[in-house]
């Protein structure tokens, strides 16, 4: 068996944290700050490189590690293909710079943060390589913890009323779906995600498997009428925090979608499809107006990933070609818009210690750089065409459109909105003028978070005109998920 | 040097704003440069089509692909793209010049040349576009800087809000136009323009089932696609932007809401006759449309007082015309009015910024007058400007739009007869209110109580050199281009860019057709002089026997506060009732906080139990041995 690219991937964020343990910072935390800054930073390079030497020409997974964990029952089972490895890339891109902006926030027991946020990193990693349904769960659930204590711990005023909500939605939907495992268990005797694939659940089973499933996607994704602890979970974390919550947790969900209810539950996912068609425009119109009435900036973040996540679950649900690809742009995009977004809170939020949109105004006469990053960020964030927000949008339209009229022009109706909200955002925030003499008075970025912002703005303009090579590195995985499922419905 | 057309203006703006530390000069130097020397290789480039015939389609790579779905960055010259060029860089290098002189005391204007270059980037790659993704990026991107640029005095309550109006009243329309791009995607499978072009005559019987309606397929494609052209050209219902956007800085009223951007819709329709001769509905809609707005926005303009807003619904009104235009199939004479309205329009813009800054910025034409002398070449250029606009015999707007009227009475049919007279009636209106905002603020007695009249001045040469240029192009582009654009000649230099499906009649109209425009707007400028200057009290009186008339126009038909009672507010109010009601009244309240407050109540009664006493605890073993130990004795 050659190197295990992919435990060591998992697992060296993990060690990493445990040398932070060790490290005996007193004063400064400049050591756990660099321990953690260079595994970040290492675990990145390897993502790449892995992505690097992936093989795009098939759906196969690909630098398979399997070992057997418990007797018959459990395998540690790891695997990458064309859509996973994208996730995991975008997980170790984002951490590094959570990381960063910690310097900045963070003011109390920076170390254990660090050793939160790398515990963290290590199951995100996990929960995008499991090939087997108990390894999955296990890292799914697990990534509550340390997200639980970051909020918990670093949070605002109401954080233990936050944390609480969102380990009590999110806990909700799982145990419903640790039941499905096991029923999975009992029907097909593995938890081999492969080999689950070949089996073929039987059809008298899969509409009860996939609402398990559901209910535990719908509540991370999060769907309507399940979102409402996000909003809250956001305005009560730390930036690092946030950032990780929208960027990458959020994503779970969605892979989790195309990692298993489709290909495991192809007939049960047709049959559900209105469901979804009718929660993500919802999704899309309901909590965009919702943001429109925002005076909390991350609030107003909050619920306009709630709507752009909207268009995850639908372009995932048309099953084109189109509408999948955009689901999974958006996720990426998404992952730095609503990252960068959050650090532009996180940065003024340092400054004057308030998230409320009236405190603020007139930046750009102060802090101009910071102001013109900001504006870029929300012009993605409405789906400016040249921009990476613009291509997922309009993919997953273009695939929704082939599939119903109504829910295609209600959700193109939603970027309606979608400017309506950011621009009111960035008129009361960043122009017009102010009254508030903290704000006269602001320094504009330093340069650590012009490294965070000006890095992250210049992939999201990067994909935004060159997206070829996030397109080709899932085109195949996507064509064989469409395939499978076509057969399987077309067989039923 | 196709490349050089569209990227030249790119990096002028990105080195522009990049460079404004290395000199005070850097910015409005080089922005200007790289602009006006796109602006010459256009020249050549249309030049190189008229003459030799060279065009073609250059692919930069690929945008995106997924599926069938295949969008590439591209440079498509032809006729009509040649054209727009020239247009597009050749108005926009003056007011780059222009602006030199007009912003000379903004501290910003780094960040204005910018803007300018970067909204000239975005249009022509709009107008090169060789399939409808790049043509929705540059739809967009022009939508932005226009934003950007709108909002430029970001301290402006008004400016800002005007700024989100044009960004949002546009984005409706780009839900047309995107609608527009999916139906032709899902049933054409292609968005490259060459290959829906072909596709559309397969598809002319083709019928879909849209929400229960029976519809044919290319006029649904059609009436999407002028949605979108409504929005970007401000037509009727989709106009209420277009006026408070003269909040931003005057030359941008001039490039970007005179001359170039709002004529993008114009442009979209143009580009796709392929489809739209299919269907006579939405060509129908198209003259409708173009008709209403022509009259509507000539109504209004006629009692405006700001010299903005008069120009810009002028300008709504003659886009007015170029739709109902198209709308009788007479693509290449709304392309001929776009290219002649560009040079006078934006002269008329330049010259209505000079006079602004004459004044200090007034902008009211009641507080101005009796200025003739002191601003004599602005006064020149405004005469100029308004000659071509109205039309006056021999100027440029005088071939254009005639050429409407009477290719709209060549029709014969009862709808161009009704555009031909609407476009009469609208010349005469369009003659009235130019004559009244020349007249108000060059002649008469001096109005203004803030400035005397002697700190008035005329513009620095830097400001006043390219209304040189836009005269020459007002006052001659008509008799230069006409055959060239809608002579004989037009089918040889349009080729296949405008597609006919019926051979175009060149019949003779008689002549006193001829004759009516032209004569009402020569009688037109006496009777404005005697009305506005030396008689206006019968206006007056006029006035105050028609108030509600007058208040209705005056409130430009009271759309605005209509939109804001049907749309804006309730838009707010359900926002608000969402997140009040549905996320914390209900979802939260029966949700998490419902479940954790059953829980505490629970555990608080649970809780009571353990009161610590062992006589309690005592007497519930009693009690709980005894309720056992009767059972086992009744069993």
């Amino acid at each position: 068996m050659s190197f295990p690219i992919l435990s060591t991937l998992i697992f060296l964020p993990l060690i990493s944290s445990f040398f932070i343990l060790l490290s005996k910072d007193r004063t400064s935390n400049n050591s756990s700050i660099y321990i953690s800054l260079f595994s970040s930073f290492a675990t990145f390079l390897l993502s790449l490189f892995l992505w690097y030497s992936l093989d795009l020409n098939t759906s196969e997974f690909q630098f398979v590690e399997e070992k057997s964990w418990i007797s018959n029952f459990i395998k540690f089972k790891l695997g990458v293909d064309g859509i996973s490895i994208l996730f995991i890339v975008l997980t170790t891109f984002i951490t590094p710079i959570c990381i960063i902006s910690c310097v900045n926030s963070v003011k109390i027991r920076v170390k254990e943060f660090l050793i939160a946020i790398l515990v963290l990193e290590t199951f995100m990693i996990g929960v995008f390589c499991s090939l087997d349904l108990v390894i999955f769960y296990l890292f799914f659930e697990a990534g509550l913890i340390p997200m639980f204590l970051i909020i918990g711990v670093w949070g605002g005023a109401r954080r233990v009323y936050s944390a609480f909500k969102f380990f009590l939605f999110t806990l909700l939907g799982s145990v419903l779906m640790l039941v499905a495992i096991i029923v999975i268990y009992w029907l097909t005797g593995t938890t081999d995600i492969t080999q689950i694939y070949e089996i073929k659940i039987p059809k008298e089973y899969q509409n009860l498997l996939w609402l398990a499933f559901f209910s535990s996607f719908a509540v991370k994704m999060p769907m309507w009428p399940v979102h409402t602890w996000l909003p809250d979970a956001h305005v009560e974390a730390p930036t690092a925090g946030s950032v990780i919550l929208a960027a990458i947790l959020l994503k779970m969900a969605g892979y989790g979608f195309l990692r298993f209810s489709i290909p495991m539950f192809p007939i049960a996912s047709e049959y559900f499809t209105p469901l979804i068609y009718t929660l993500s425009i919802i999704a899309i119109i309901y909590t965009s107006l919702v943001a429109l009435m925002q005076d909390d900036m991350k609030k107003l973040i909050a619920y306009s990933s709630v709507a752009h996540m909207g268009y995850v679950t639908l372009g995932i649900f048309t099953l084109t070609k189109q509408g999948i690809e955009g689901s999974i742009y958006q996720m990426i995009s998404h992952g730095l818009i609503s990252a960068a977004l959050f650090l532009c809170v996180g940065v003024v939020y340092d400054r004057l210690h308030s998230r409320m949109i009236s405190a603020y105004g007139g930046l750009v006469n102060y802090i101009p750089k910071y102001s013109f990053l900001f504006l870029i960020f929300a012009l993605a964030a409405l789906g400016l065409p040249g921009t990476s927000g613009f291509l997922g949008e309009f993919l997953v339209l273009t695939g929704a459109f082939q599939k119903s009229y109504l829910a295609a022009m209600l959700a193109t109706f939603g970027v309606v909105l979608g400017a309506a909200y950011m621009l009111w955002l960035t008129k009361r925030v960043i122009f017009g003028e102010t009254n508030n003499s903290e704000v006269k008075k602001f320094n504009d970025v330093n340069k650590s978070e012009i490294i965070m912002l000006a890095t992250l703005a210049f992939f999201i303009l990067f994909f935004g005109f060159y997206p070829l090579p996030l397109m080709e590195t899932f085109s195949v995985s996507v064509n064989s998920l469409i395939d499978n499922y076509d057969t399987a419905v077309i067989s039923n | 040097m196709e490349y050089a057309i569209l990227f030249l203006p790119l990096i002028g703006s990105l080195i522009g704003y990049l460079g404004k530390s290395i000199t005070k000069y850097f910015a409005e130097i080089s922005t200007s440069l790289f602009v006006s020397v796109s602006a010459v290789l256009s020249v050549f480039v249309f030049w190189n089509g008229i003459q030799n015939d060279i065009y073609g389609n250059y692919i930069i790579f690929e945008w995106i692909s997924s599926g069938n779905f295949i969008a590439n960055w591209s440079i498509n010259i032809d006729p009509l793209s040649s054209v727009m060029l020239v247009v597009v860089t050749f108005v926009s290098a003056l007011v780059h010049i222009y602006s030199i002189g007009y912003m000379s005391h903004d501290p910003h204007k780094p960040r204005f040349m910018s803007y300018l270059s970067l909204f000239t980037f975005s249009m022509l790659a709009l107008v090169v576009s060789d399939n409808f993704l790049q043509l929705f990026f540059g739809w967009e991107g022009v939508g932005l800087c226009s934003y950007l640029l709108i909002g430029f005095w970001y301290k402006k309550e008004t400016a800002n809000n005007a700024a989100i109006k044009a960004f949002i009243v546009n984005r409706i329309g780009d839900f047309g136009l995107a609608i527009a791009i999916f139906l032709i995607f899902f049933f054409f499978g292609t968005i490259n323009f060459e290959e829906t072009f072909q596709a559309s005559s397969q598809f002319v019987e083709k019928k879909i089932d849209f929400f229960g309606f029976e519809l044919n397929l290319i006029t649904i494609i059609c009436v999407f696609l002028f949605i979108g052209a409504m929005g970007k050209s401000a037509q009727f219902l989709l106009h209420t932007w277009l006026p408070d956007a003269m909040e931003g800085p005057t030359p941008v009223s001039a490039l970007i809401h005179a001359a170039t951007m709002v004529t993008a819709g114009v442009f979209l329709v143009v580009r796709c006759s392929p489809i739209f001769e299919f269907s006579q509905f939405a060509l129908n809609l198209v003259a409708v449309v173009g008709m209403i707005t022509a009259l509507f926005a000539a109504s209004v303009a006629l009692v405006q007082n700001d010299i903005k807003k008069i120009v810009a619904y002028s300008t709504c009104s003659q886009l007015g015309y170029m739709f109902f235009a198209a709308g009788v199939g007479a693509y290449h004479v709304a392309m001929f009015h776009l290219f002649t309205h560009a040079f006078f329009k934006a002269l008329l813009f330049l010259g209505a910024g000079s006079v602004i800054h004459a004044f200090k910025d007034e902008q009211d034409i009641r507080n101005m007058g009796g200025v003739r002398k002191k601003l004599p070449y602005t006064y020149i250029f405004m005469l100029l400007g308004t000659l071509a606009l109205t039309g006056f015999p021999f100027l440029s707007g005088f071939y254009s739009k005639d050429a409407i009227i009477e290719f709209a009475y060549l029709k014969k049919s009862s709808l161009g007869n009704y555009a031909a007279t609407v476009g009469i009636l609208t010349a005469f209106l369009t003659s009235i209110y130019s004559w009244r905002l020349f007249f108000k603020t060059f002649h008469g007695s001096y109005n203004n109580k803030k400035i005397p009249i002697n700190e008035t001045h005329e513009s620095p040469i830097v400001m006043l050199t390219p209304l040189v240029f836009l005269s020459v192009g007002a006052v001659f582009s008509g008799y230069f281009f006409k055959s060239i654009f809608i002579g004989h000649d037009s089918n040889e230099f349009w080729q296949s860019s405008i597609f006919f499906l019926n051979e175009i009649k060149h019949d003779v109209i008689p002549l006193w057709f001829l004759l009516i425009t032209p004569i009402l707007v020569l009688i037109s400028i006496p009777i404005s002089f005697y009305l506005y200057i030396l008689n206006p009290r019968i206006l007056e009186e006029f006035k105050n026997t028609n108030l509600p008339l007058y208040n209705f126009l005056l409130n430009k038909w009271y759309i605005d506060e209509f939109y804001d009672k049907t749309f804006v507010n309730p838009s707010k109010k359900l926002g608000s009732l969402f997140w009040k009601k549905g996320d914390i009244g209900i979802i939260d309240r029966f949700g998490p906080d419902g479940i954790s407050k059953i829980v505490k109540i629970i555990s608080n009664k649970t809780g009571k139990l353990q009161t610590g006493f062992i006589y309690d605890y005592a007497f519930v073993m009693l009690l709980g041995l005894s309720i056992l130990l009767t059972y086992l004795i009744l069993k």
